[in-house]
């Protein structure tokens, strides 16, 4: 079958986790007061973001490492790094 | 790692690995990083590989390279809700050699050509982050890695660390993206057999096929999407600007699975097994957004230095011959032991009288065009689709008066004034 939702497709992948995020929203506050529309939760491609009520949860752990987040965040909210030498997602195909 | 090399390459992608390999090959000292557990395990592309690029850097390289299937047909959908307008070229030249392109999966090719490398000498470490440049009386003089005393030394560093380029920025070289000069692009590997791929695309042995399709598979954001055909499997994916994806508010797998269960591409697919699903940035700026490439102890290849032509899906190509490049400049650079600015500018001379920055200066215009009017995919596709089903449904009106109905229903939505603006500008933008 081919694969219907995002936790299907992010089912397919290898990832070697960092216990460490490389991902780090700067300041929740902001998410919470100036941006309404949290975009990264929508066009994040592995839905890394999820908004929490309060603050932004961030599961770098599926992240593909695009650096879309870093890119369309309205406020330069996120700083974005690589994951350590050897971690984060493994790509096996294409 | 106290050492000193002649070469630092950052990246292990076909801009890096070229580089590598070209100057390793003329007895270079070259050391290369790669962040990912191997070559590949970060690189994503839709699967199109030009053989005239590569066959500069390795001879005949399809007697022994990991490749899919030779392309010998692309088709181009213009594709609406319920129908889609197809033209393409299929030609049995491109089945022999030399061959035009190639489907491939990037992480087994990349390995390979890797590898190439190390046979030529290159010193490739794996699992290894560039950090930053070093940089000494305004001279990169080596790179500061995240291992353990991980300083290492050269007379260049080749930034070729892909679309986000961390490096490039740290250098100054060029500031942030916005978000309308990257296409945010998802794809899945579809395992499918032999013989299914073969009957739905018309194909024998070792032949391939390549769909790229405008409208409907991106709702009518700028973007495209692509089927390709390797062995086993089909790569289907489909990319928007970052910024047409954030307007519209579009989930990008969302749009993925639109398109997979569009009536036009679903038969195509079924039956198949999802294998791998994958998200990449694609640097789609073009001329305007190419950084300076060169500087004193330090070049930009490839996808760090914006090197796509998104209108042909050129990229790796780009990547490839800007490698080799690069690397000519630096052997040239290295016989009068001199590696300022100056003298690297030589790989920015080539660059620039090259096909890369030629095809890219032609397209200069074209992304900012489309993305400005979105009528082109928005509107004219569809009314393209109408307008042949209306021509070719046979319901007894002649057809001189056919055309005359096709005629005023473009010029009555649109004006015609608006029409021959609309056409102009298109034609201006690609010319």
């Amino acid at each position: 079958m081919s694969t219907k939702t995002i936790e299907e497709k992010q089912y397919l992948l290898r990832f070697k986790c960092d216990t460490k995020s490389h991902l780090t929203v700067l300041d929740h506050d902001i998410c919470m007061t100036k941006c309404p529309d949290k975009i990264c939760t929508v066009f994040c491609p592995a839905e890394v973001y999820k908004w929490e009520g309060t603050r932004m949860q961030v599961g770098y752990e599926g992240c593909h490492e695009c650096g879309s987040c870093r890119i369309g965040c309205p406020y330069q909210n996120i700083k974005w790094e690589y994951p350590k030498g050897g971690h984060g997602i493994v790509f096996r195909l294409a | 790692m106290p050492e000193k090399f002649d070469v630092i390459v950052v990246g292990a992608g076909p801009a890096g690995t070229s580089c590598a390999y070209t100057c390793a090959k003329n007895g270079l000292k070259v050391l290369q990083l790669e962040r990912g557990e191997y070559p590949g395990s970060k690189n994503v592309m839709g699967g199109v590989l030009y053989r005239k690029q590569m066959e500069e850097i390795i001879p005949e390289f399809w007697k022994e390279a990991p490749l899919e299937r030779p392309v010998i047909e692309q088709r181009f959908w213009m594709m609406d809700k319920e129908s889609t307008v197809s033209f393409g070229y299929k030609g049995l030249e491109w089945g022999k050699e030399p061959y035009n392109n190639f489907t491939v999966l990037r992480a087994p090719f990349d390995q390979w050509f890797a590898a190439k490398g190390v046979e030529q000498g290159v010193l490739l470490i794996n699992e290894t982050v560039a950090n930053e440049c070093i940089v000494e009386n305004g001279k990169v003089v080596g790179v500061r890695t995240d291992r353990p005393d991980g300083d290492v030394y050269a007379d260049v560093v080749v930034l070729a660390d892909g679309v986000n380029s961390l490096l490039g920025k740290q250098l100054g070289f060029h500031k942030e993206f916005r978000p309308d000069e990257v296409a945010l692009t998802v794809m899945e590997v579809i395992n499918l057999s032999k013989e299914k791929i073969n009957d739905r695309f018309n194909l024998e042995e070792n032949q391939g096929c390549t769909i790229e399709i405008f409208g409907d598979s991106t709702k009518g954001n700028l973007g495209t999407a692509f089927i390709y055909t390797n062995k086993e499997s089909i790569n289907i994916g489909v990319g928007t600007t970052l910024s047409s994806m954030i307007k519209a508010k579009l989930k990008p797998y969302d749009l993925l699975d639109y398109l997979k269960n569009h009536a036009m591409v679903k038969p195509l697919l079924a039956g198949g097994e999802s294998a791998e699903y994958l998200a990449h940035l694609i640097p789609e700026g073009g001329y305007h957004s190419v950084p300076k490439v060169a500087g004193n102890g330090v070049v930009v290849v490839g996808d760090a230095a914006q090197l796509v032509n998104a209108i042909h899906r050129e990229g790796s190509n780009m990547a490839m011959s800007s490698g080799k490049m690069a690397a000519e400049a630096i052997i040239r650079a290295k016989e009068r032991n001199d590696f300022s600015e100056a003298s690297l500018n030589s790989y920015r001379e080539a660059l620039y009288n090259s096909f890369i920055m030629k095809d890219l200066e032609k397209y200069k215009d074209a992304a900012h065009t489309f993305e400005h009017h979105p009528q082109y995919f928005k509107e004219y596709i569809p009314m393209m689709n109408q307008a042949m089903s209306k021509f070719f449904t046979v319901d007894g009106t002649p057809k001189r008066e056919k055309q005359k109905q096709i005629m005023r229903s473009v010029t009555g939505t649109k004006g015609t004034f608006k029409v021959i603006q609309d056409v102009y500008r298109a034609w201006k933008a690609v010319k």
